[in-house]
């Protein structure tokens, strides 16, 4: 599934014009990249938080060429979904 | 940000539809990453990152509390792994 499906099923299943469906979509995607971006944390409930963990700098090794090298401190996106999203895909028997 | 922020925020800009359809589309789009991944479909959106199911496979597990060897099933749990777009503006670099 792409951003194209979710266009369209926003459009079939909710009935706005294509380009407000895909206005909107556009605007969700946004809103959390930028949240996440600012180091806030997302919550949606019934779905899942997206949170922002920080790294700190860690010894690593090139695998190729074993070479030891030093990763640097970071701030990752992590994703925690919710229960009520681990049961839907735990309970749903695979239907293709 | 909770979802009813980040519906507030979207109904501020989008004047010409209420509040509820903004809700509701909002959820389309949750449901419809919750649905694709119990068909065991993933989602890629570029930019943003993909959503995708992960297998856990069947463990011993200990009940912590009386030492109790117990057999965990095998699962399933939903990932996700962000895109690069996203990874380097969260690290600060775009």
């Amino acid at each position: 599934m792409t951003k194209a499906d979710i266009i369209s099923e926003v459009f079939d299943k909710v009935g706005l014009p294509k380009q407000d469906a895909e206005e909107l979509v556009e605007m969700i995607l946004d809103l959390i990249k930028d949240t996440l971006k600012q180091g806030e944390t997302v919550k949606l409930s019934g779905f899942g938080n997206f949170v922002v963990r920080k790294k700190n700098s860690r010894k690593g090794r090139n695998p190729k060429t074993g070479q030891e090298i030093e990763i640097t401190p970071r701030r990752v996106v992590s994703f925690r979904p919710s229960m009520i999203f681990k049961e839907h895909v735990i309970e749903s028997p695979k239907t293709e | 940000m909770t979802k009813a922020e980040l519906v507030d925020k979207i109904s501020e800009k989008k004047p010409n539809l209420t509040r509820k359809q903004v809700e509701v589309v909002v959820n389309t789009v949750l449901d419809g990453i919750k649905d694709a991944l119990s068909r065991e479909d993933k989602v890629e959106i570029r930019g943003f990152g993909s959503f995708r199911i992960r297998h856990r496979r069947a463990k011993e597990g200990r009940n912590p509390k009386t030492g109790e060897a117990v057999s965990v099933p095998p699962k399933k749990v939903p990932f996700f792994k962000a895109g690069k777009e996203m990874r380097e503006m969260v690290d600060g670099k775009l």
